[in-house]
């Protein structure tokens, strides 16, 4: 028998998610805005026995799809064979989730409805008549807060009956005189001919001008009548619009349940959101609270991250270290293994892993703000400076997504239902540091800015945002011409972020960094130690080992921006597979040459630059040629292979120009 | 009864959605987020930057440039 399929379905920032982990035990990234979830994300269940198939989509409005991720929640909506839907609706704005509701009952889709987040609504004084709501829809409603796990149970079990029941099609709308006289007409037309929709829904959807539907009706039949029909219907009703009365029927019926069963307080209540919202979003404090909240960030995830227990990782690495010598030497390894566990793998890989405290830290930040529902309000506060570089307040919360990593973020563009800004703002995230590029940071301001790491963060980020603001007008103003588009965006209520949501946010970004310090940091840096010891008649770790040779001719290149030794340029190359590459390579290569004990990078670092050029050298670091991860993400969201090199090329020449002009600059000055 | 832009309302005031003159995307898309006719509007922010308006109690933000397309019938 085929595993029955549920499909979770509802408005963005509804909670599907939360509830698709509560059901599945998954551990999908959740946060507090809409647009979380851009992909549709499978998991499964076991009740009583059965297994059950359960897919997690983008959030959507109605069936009519704008953007890349509510075309994905679409079509599967059309097209799939899920046994029941999981309708999830916020409660504290019932009448717009029921406007999708009303859509699904009107397609004759098999629903059990979640009335999620009760709690919020019942904070708001409202209640709920839960029977009244379930008889006047036709089909189950249970109420949930899937956040703590609160009537999942009851929702599984509605679903798996809804499953076995079936619903049988009933149209629950009345729509105007007007379109029901035509509705009756199209039926006719519609009826019996094997169509993959109910005819009433089909027909309701021609006369409503929905091309999406239309193309799809016209696809699976070559019936010449039904072919003919909607094409006379469109030419005959050119001028009418139909479509604003019809969705006027559809919330007038979403308007009458809600009025029937649930009861408001006569004065809205006056939430903590609202008085929090006075000072977070006001027209003056708005900008700076946002610049405090993330120098905040940056001081906290120096403060604990690296001077409160980089020191416990760094000694971890290196007693390993130590341990894994005295063991090798005790077993009379060979010479070569001993260089490459001692300055490959302890050196490099462990000069990565040394950071994960830091990382760990600023993910748990970075994931606090993603809970709490202020990303809506800093796509908000920046809308106005945004609009002035082209751009939109929604592409600053793609940017900051990007602090942690620019591969989601450039997945996030997806929610953008405009195809220029969607462009212009993947090819700005790049100069959004990650968090993969930390530990290069951290080594540098270690070695020479120790007294003021968390403000030496804050402005290089606070330069990777204004440089690509600045790439962005410059789009804007060549290749990526035209209107911007509006700004709608709800601004959903604060929330204390949870525990749970948290640390499972924290930990998928902290396992990933670990799991990648052992694969491709690994691969990377075991290459680059074969190159830096073969051939074997040349010097281990020299210039003339072939790894010496490729930077050497890599040299010239960056001699204008003042890291012009073949290590340095050698461990820029390494960055492009992935960043944390950098650090990993510069700790194998000095480790390796000078074949001491416990040399610590930050002591090799302060030898081989000075202030300046390790201030020239983040620079290019923040925004040089993205990682290779980001660069297939760019080929798979733009489906080409013109982007991704552009992409590469381009940020590689600013990282380049601006590294070079903050080194000329600062050495006409006399600094050093 | 007189409609008015939804850039002309003031912070605390309402008003009902009589009219969209946007294009026909943005005009569904507001339709979809709740500016559907005859919904009732609450301004809660309006002055530098998009206008907040609150719906039954939920906030969306309107950048000014959409939110000058919205009229409303400003209750009294």
């Amino acid at each position: 028998m085929k595993t029955k399929r549920i499909a979770l379905v509802g408005n963005p920032n509804s909670g599907k998610t939360t509830l698709f982990n509560a059901i599945t035990g998954a551990n999908q990234h959740v946060g507090n805005w809409p647009g979380v979830t851009v992909e549709k994300k499978e998991g499964s269940f076991t009740y009583r026995g059965a297994t059950y198939d359960v897919v997690d989509l983008p959030g959507i409005y109605s069936l009519g799809a704008f953007s890349e991720d509510e075309i994905v929640a679409m079509d599967y909506i059309l097209t799939d064979d899920a046994d029941v839907i999981i309708d999830v609706i916020d409660a504290s704005n019932i009448e717009r989730n029921l406007y999708l509701t009303t859509q699904l009952l009107e397609m004759g889709k098999n629903l059990v409805i979640a009335l999620n987040m009760v709690d919020e609504a019942e904070k708001r004084e409202m209640k709920f008549d839960v029977a009244a709501m379930s008889r006047a829809l036709g089909v189950p409603v249970v109420p949930t807060v899937a956040s703590r796990d609160n009537g999942t149970e009851a929702v599984i079990k509605e679903a798996v009956k809804a499953i076995e029941r079936k619903r049988v099609y009933q149209n629950p709308l009345t729509y105007s005189d007007n379109v029901s006289h035509h509705h009756e007409h199209m039926v006719e037309l519609l009826e019996g001919k094997d169509l993959p929709y109910p005819p009433a829904w089909a027909a309701i959807k021609v006369i409503e001008g929905d091309s999406h539907v239309i193309s799809r009706i016209e696809a699976s039949t070559d019936d010449a009548t039904v072919l003919n029909g909607i094409t006379e219907f469109h030419k005959f009703h050119s001028s009418d619009n139909f479509e604003l009365e019809i969705v006027d029927s559809r919330y007038a019926f979403a308007h009458r349940i809600a009025e029937q069963t649930v009861k408001r307080p006569p004065v809205e209540v006056v939430t903590l959101t609202d008085k929090i919202d006075k000072i977070l979003i006001n027209k003056y404090l708005g900008i700076p609270i946002f610049a405090l909240i993330m120098l905040a960030v940056f001081q906290l995830t120096f403060a604990i991250g690296q001077d409160l227990l980089g020191g416990y990782a760094a000694a971890l690495v290196e007693g390993l270290g130590v341990l894994i010598e005295r063991f090798l030497i005790w077993a009379h390894s060979p010479e070569w293994l001993v260089s490459f566990m001692i300055d490959g793998v302890v050196n490099g890989v462990g000069a990565v892993v040394e950071f994960v405290p830091l990382i760990t830290v600023m993910y748990l930040l970075l994931s606090l703000l993603e809970d709490s529902g202020y990303m809506a309000r800093a796509a908000y506060v920046w809308d106005n400076l945004m609009r002035a570089f082209g751009m939109q307040g929604k592409a600053f919360i793609s940017m900051i997504i990007g602090f942690g990593c620019t591969v989601p973020a450039i997945m996030s563009t997806r929610t953008m239902d405009n195809k220029k800004d969607r462009m212009v703002t993947m090819l700005i995230t790049p100069f959004m540091s990650c968090g993969a590029k930390l530990p290069i940071y951290s080594v540098f301001i270690a070695a020479f800015f120790s007294d003021h790491g968390g403000l030496v963060l804050f402005s290089l980020y606070a330069f990777g945002i204004i440089v690509g603001l600045l790439m962005a007008k410059l789009f804007n103003k060549t290749i990526f011409k035209g209107e911007t588009s509006y700004f709608i965006m709800e601004l959903p209520p604060y929330r204390i972020p949870s525990t749970k949501s948290v640390m499972r946010s924290m930990w998928l970004n902290v396992s990933d960094f670990i799991k990648r310090a052992g694969t491709i940091i690994f691969m990377v840096v075991t290459i680059m130690w074969l190159l830096a010891v073969l051939p074997g008649s040349a010097e281990p770790y020299s210039q003339s080992s072939y790894l010496g040779r490729l930077g050497t001719l890599l040299v010239p290149i960056f001699r204008h921006a003042g890291f012009g030794t073949w290590q340095e340029s050698v461990a820029l190359f390494a960055g492009i597979p992935a960043k944390e590459a950098v650090v990993g390579t510069l700790g194998m290569l000095y480790a390796g040459q000078y074949m001491e004990e416990g040399v610590v990078l930050v002591n090799a670092v302060q030898q081989h630059f000075t202030s300046l050029t390790a201030l020239a050298y983040m620079v290019m670091v923040l925004l040089y040629t993205p990682c290779a991860a980001t660069i297939s993400a760019v080929a798979r969201e733009t489906k080409s292979v013109r982007w991704p090199v552009a992409m590469a090329l381009y940020t590689f020449a600013i990282g380049w120009f601006v590294a070079v002009l903050v080194f000329q600059i600062g050495s006409l000055f006399g600094f050093a | 009864m007189m409609s008015v832009s939804l850039t002309n309302l003031r912070a605390g005031e309402k008003g009902k959605v009589h009219a969209i003159a946007a294009g026909k995307y943005a005009t569904k898309r507001l339709y979809e987020i709740g500016f559907n006719t005859s919904a009732h509007v609450t301004v809660i922010k309006n002055d530098a930057g998009p206008v907040i308006v609150s719906i039954n109690g939920n906030k969306v933000a309107l950048g000014r440039g959409l939110a000058h397309k919205v009229m409303l019938a400003k209750d009294q």
